[in-house]
């Protein structure tokens, strides 16, 4: 069989994902900004799936976002890199989950710099042995977090009870896919599908009942893009990239949007109220937004997780509208509740932007 | 309206479909150079005009191919000849601007 376009481009992008024993990392900022993400996506892989995923409290930063943000240099971030794969070859495993993509394609970009400079891989192994007396192995498998749901994506289905499908009207939810930019387009062949046919979050979609919708500027950033949101004379950057992307999801009229990298979710459910708040204009239907989810949020409302403990009143546009599609049974009156039931006092509600 | 301290930015997105490129096919069949530019913007750099008047070769030829009007910023022209001795590509950029006059004559 002679393969060609679409199919050959996805044979040469197939990736190499191990079954078990991995070695998992937190992102610097998820758990700020959502905090059940990584939580629920340990208890997937651990409880549910009961594979062996390990985690270390001495785990820091990988130095990604100081390294984009161009105030360390390569080099520091390559050490700092070096000490995190010296904890994983201490703890004895071999392939490394990283839950960030920034992370994830900092790794990447160091460890191919490393193949084609062993010298400069020479000095970091000697800058950490200065810094710590640590040594270590290169992970032999490099998979992101969502590589591996993707990868479980079947198993999950299984035990799925809910999916994504309009309870309703019967029809698949629509779905925006939206990945983190440096999982695949620094280095196409490292991700599922590589630049071209992403299929990392696509593939969840349609296992778990959803339509995917490819609309012009699916493939833009988000506008988080590190100096564009962290310098504010250039946030209005950031926000005008946001603002292109929905302009152009809007008329497929998305139920959703998932994403895999930390600042993308971030950036496309609070810049909604921003542009609501500056034009008067929301994406969703009746004044809502489009609720924004993370690939483990979204996993978990698949396997039946209530969603108010997957920490869903923690986003700013409202999720009911699609809890309500989906058919996901939820108590209004415990959205903010703690885990010990105790008030966490419901927030101010903005006008532009319907909230409950 | 609510104030963050920062806004939206007009969309700059173009649609090549609505394009008419007529004038700048017109002047590459008279100045064939004019496609090899690179937008390096040397011309631009040592243009004495530019700094007073807004006066931008690059600007004029990325103008043209976006069918816009480059008139407004011709005028500050004064046909010095500094960007043509600057340009990497070796653009005859006075016959560019010339021919432009010419089209607009």
């Amino acid at each position: 069989m002679i393969l060609e376009g679409r199919q050959k481009i996805w044979s040469d992008y197939q990736k190499d994902i191990p079954d078990d024993h991995w070695y998992y990392v937190r992102s610097c900022i998820r758990q700020n900004f959502f905090p059940a993400s990584e939580r629920m996506f340990t208890h997937i892989v651990k409880d549910v799936l009961g594979k062996d995923l390990y985690e270390t409290p001495h785990h820091t930063t990988c130095g990604g976002i100081a390294y984009h943000c161009d105030t360390i240099p390569q080099e520091t971030a390559m050490t700092i890199v070096a000490r995190q794969f010296a904890l994983m070859t201490e703890a004895g495993y071999e392939n490394y989950c990283p839950s960030c993509i920034t992370s994830f394609g900092n790794y990447i970009e160091i460890l191919e710099t490393w193949q084609e400079f062993p010298e400069l891989e020479a000095k970091i192994r000697e800058n950490l042995w200065k810094a710590c007396r640590r040594e270590f192995n290169k992970p032999k498998y490099l998979a992101h977090s969502s590589d591996l749901i993707y990868h479980w994506r079947g198993e999950i289905a299984k035990r799925a009870k809910k999916l994504l499908v309009n309870v309703e009207t019967g029809e698949p939810l629509r779905v925006v896919e939206h990945i983190g930019c440096h999982y695949a387009k620094m280095f196409p062949s490292k991700g599922v599908g590589g630049a071209e046919y992403p299929c990392v979050l696509a593939g969840m979609i349609e296992s778990w009942g959803g339509q995917v919708i490819d609309y012009p500027e699916r493939r833009h950033c988000c506008g988080y893009g590190f100096r564009q949101y962290h310098v504010k004379a250039n946030r209005g950057y950031s926000l005008s990239n946001t603002h292109k992307k929905f302009e152009s999801m809007e008329p497929y009229h998305p139920d959703l949007i998932i994403t895999n990298c930390p600042g993308c979710p971030y950036f496309l459910d609070r810049w909604q109220y921003v542009i609501a708040c500056q034009t008067g204009k929301t994406y969703g239907e009746n004044g809502h937004g489009i609720p924004v989810l993370t690939y483990e949020e979204l996993a978990g409302l698949v396997l039946g997780y209530d969603p108010w403990d997957l920490g869903l009143q923690l986003h700013q546009v409202a999720v009911e509208p699609l809890l309500q599609k989906m058919g996901v049974e939820f108590d209004p009156a415990a959205k903010y509740l703690g885990l010990d039931k105790e008030d966490l006092i419901k927030p101010e509600l903005p006008s532009s932007i319907k909230c409950y | 309206m609510m104030d963050f301290g920062f806004k939206l930015s007009k969309s700059s997105t173009i649609d090549l479909t609505d394009v008419k490129t007529d004038r700048f096919e017109q002047l590459c069949k008279q100045e064939p150079g004019a496609r090899v530019c690179i937008g390096c913007g040397s011309c631009s750099a040592s243009c004495p005009a530019a700094s007073l008047s807004g006066m931008s070769m690059r600007k004029v030829l990325l103008a043209m191919q976006r069918g816009q009007d480059v008139r407004p910023m011709l005028r500050n022209c004064m046909l010095c000849g500094k960007c043509t001795m600057v340009c990497p590509r070796g653009l005859n950029t006075r016959n560019i601007i010339l021919n432009i006059c010419r089209q607009y004559d």
